[in-house]
């Protein structure tokens, strides 16, 4: 039971990262109807940026930890919206209304890009960060097994609750969410009546970008190293994420997140840590087989 | 046009990653090194180039080979098979007489078949894996120890260090990593210990927290890596988070300082394997001061890099050719005198060099250890 519980704790944490990411595909995908193949590589600047300003903020003398922490995720999601913003902007702007397969193409690009430009500038080596928010406390302290829950497991946590519940409302109440949902319904119609179109979707890249540099700043936190090329296996995950709970879904994003997270740590904690790959994409089939979009997902007709 | 513009930046994109080759002239010997350069295990790359382009530099201000000027090509393998072969094809065409790499053993026994097929001399840095000159191929040789020696030298060591432990076995499903892991689970079963777990883990993922708590569970006191010092590093630094004290212990890819910017103070104590530290010798006193004036700390396999170059070097005088054939045969028969001193080569191309020896990380630093 004891052991039960721990293993819950670490595939709800990573679920956690893993449905920040997703949430930024699958709004993408609702919106636009594309895959943003470079959302992973959004994630990896995110991350990079949270190293570079732990790093400036601990020259600059600033080492209450609180302070650090709501500087570095301020600094970071902002950087990060740019990149979230100008990859729309350069990328996928330019081919709305031509082919879906040349805005896919160019997103690969984009991730490409992306990855050498982090690769040049920042260099090839790992980049690592001592622990910042050390510590944490004994949740239950079994005969057989001590269940432990750090700090830094908890700011992940409420962090991604406290965003997900900003989101559903921004969506669910505000004029931007409205003029999103609009979007997505029809997006010619949307135009009819007025939306600004563009700018609807400028604000999705952007929105989906400052999650990403969340879990990007929450990853170099809990695990301390990154590397440029850590977007691309996250960036899969939480695709598989985003797919799994049904893609143009926001809860379904969440859903899938923690789920895959919680295969991954329950397979490995009872079976094998070898094929936890195996089980989660496994799932995936078997999800995809028997409801094909996704546990949350709407039908949906014309769509690729 | 639009779809003009994206193939355009594609071929951008491509020419700049696989590079323009350089043609030589008649006075110039082209060798090569190929490693990690980008990827989780650059530092390694790096290791690599640092020995190498001292080792040229060194070579060419006493004359060159055969009057010659070496000229040194570097490749990016980035530790995958699929890459290396292609960097090894590369190689060949640029006409390389020798290739000091690669460093991985899933890169290294790819690639060495290419340099068979194309008669070119292979000497590897680092690669471990026994398989790498059990191929038959007359071409390949090392100057590192082999995983079956270290391997059952970490054997008899935790045998005799921690018996009556629990042990884990882990190791990241690659040549060397298996392959270490495997050597070294016969050494302790041949003495008397039986493992409690063994598993194999994701190379390149940054969670290992199930595998912690699992370890964690399982009353494990001894972890073995079979693997790179990346994982190894965040597995300990995990397995401190959740307050799990095992002893971690591991084979020689953990003779880097990145493995201490992982960690921090959670890999104080940590046990890994390496042969003699080659910077302690008399005979690298010299290179390594060039070293440290450049800033540089010859860690790991530099020396090695540097040591599988003079090797080359001296063999090629001696057979008074770059022919592979020629200079091949001279590595069997000749001894070298290198930082490590004199060595020499087996029949299979493996190093007589002294075996392995554990080293502690302790502070930041890792020595000799006193066990």
């Amino acid at each position: 039971m004891a052991y039960f519980l721990q293993q819950l704790i670490n595939g709800v944490t990573l679920g956690s990262i893993y449905g920040l990411i997703a949430i930024g595909y699958t709004m993408v995908y609702g919106i636009i109807g594309m895959i943003n193949f470079a959302h992973g590589e959004i994630y990896m600047i995110g991350a990079f940026l949270a190293v570079l300003c732990f790093s400036m903020l601990g020259m600059a003398g600033v080492t209450w930890v609180p302070l650090a922490l709501v500087l570095v995720l301020l600094v970071a999601m902002v950087f990060t919206s740019a990149y979230g913003w100008a990859v729309e902007r350069v990328a996928y702007r330019p081919l709305r209304g031509s082919q879906r397969l040349a805005a896919l193409i160019s997103a690969i690009g984009m991730s490409l890009v992306l990855q050498n430009y982090v690769l040049l500038t920042q260099g090839a080596g790992l980049k690592t960060l001592q622990p910042i928010v050390s510590g944490g406390f004994v949740v239950y302290d079994a005969p057989d097994f001590v269940v432990t829950l750090s700090y830094i497991q908890i700011i992940i946590l409420v962090l991604t609750v406290v965003l997900m519940a900003a989101f559903a409302s921004v969506i669910a109440r505000t004029a931007l969410g409205r003029a999103q949902r609009a979007c997505e319904q029809d997006r010619g119609m949307a135009l009819l009546l007025g939306i600004d179109v563009d700018r609807t979707i400028s604000l999705t890249f952007v929105m989906g970008a400052g999650l990403a540099a969340v879990a990007g700043v929450m990853v170099a936190l809990y695990y301390g190293v990154i590397d440029f090329f850590m977007g691309f296996i996250a960036g899969l995950k939480a695709f598989t994420a985003a797919v799994l709970g049904g893609i143009g879904s926001l809860p379904g994003a969440m859903l899938g997140g923690m789920l895959l997270g919680m295969v991954e740590a329950f397979w490995s904690g009872y079976f094998s840590v070898e094929y936890k790959d195996v089980a989660a994409f496994g799932i995936l089939v078997l999800v995809l087989i028997f409801r094909p979009t996704g546990l949350l997902g709407q039908p949906e007709i014309e769509k690729v | 046009m639009t779809g003009r513009k994206a193939t355009l930046g594609f071929g951008a994109v491509f020419l700049a990653a696989t590079g323009l080759a350089g043609a030589a002239t008649a006075d110039e010997l082209v060798i090569g090194t190929a490693g990690p350069l980008t990827g989780q295990y650059a530092i390694f790359g790096e290791q690599m180039v640092r020995g190498a382009e001292m080792a040229v530099a060194d070579i060419n201000a006493a004359g060159g080979v055969l009057g010659k000027t070496l000229v040194l090509e570097l490749g990016d393998d980035a530790c995958e098979a699929k890459q290396a072969v292609a960097v090894a094809n590369q190689m060949a065409n640029k006409g390389i007489a020798f290739m000091a790499g690669h460093f991985c053993s899933s890169t290294s026994i790819p690639a060495s078949e290419v340099y068979y097929e194309e008669d070119i001399v292979q000497i590897s840095p680092a690669s471990t894996n026994p398989t790498l000159t059990e191929q038959g191929f007359d071409n390949v040789f090392r100057v590192c120890g082999r995983d079956d020696q270290q391997g059952e030298m970490a054997g008899q060591f935790l045998a005799k260090n921690f018996a009556g432990k629990r042990f884990a076995v882990l190791h990241d499903k690659t040549a060397y990593g298996k392959g270490l892991a495997d050597e070294t689970k016969k050494a302790l079963n041949a003495n008397g210990i039986q493992e409690v777990m063994y598993e194999a883990y994701t190379a390149g993922e940054k969670d290992y927290t199930a595998l912690v708590s699992k370890l964690k569970a399982a009353n494990i006191e001894v972890i073995y890596v079979g693997g790179y010092h990346t994982e190894a590093g965040l597995i300990v630094r995990q397995a401190r988070q959740q307050g799990l004290q095992a002893q971690l212990v591991s084979g020689d890819a953990l003779v880097t300082e990145e493995f201490w910017s992982i960690t921090g103070d959670a890999g104080e104590g940590t046990l890994f394997s390496f042969s003699p530290d080659p910077a302690k010798n008399p005979e690298a006193a010299d290179v390594v001061a060039r070293f440290l004036d450049q800033g540089y700390r010859p860690e790991g396999y530099t020396l090695y890099t540097y040591a599988a170059i003079q090797v080359f070097a001296q063999a090629a005088e001696m057979a008074g050719t770059t022919d592979a054939d020629k200079v091949i045969g001279v590595l069997r028969g000749k001894t070298f005198d290198t930082v490590f001193g004199t060595i020499g080569f087996d029949a299979k191309g493996d190093v007589s060099a002294p075996g392995y020896v554990f080293y502690e990380w302790k502070n930041g630093n890792y020595d000799y250890t006193d066990m």
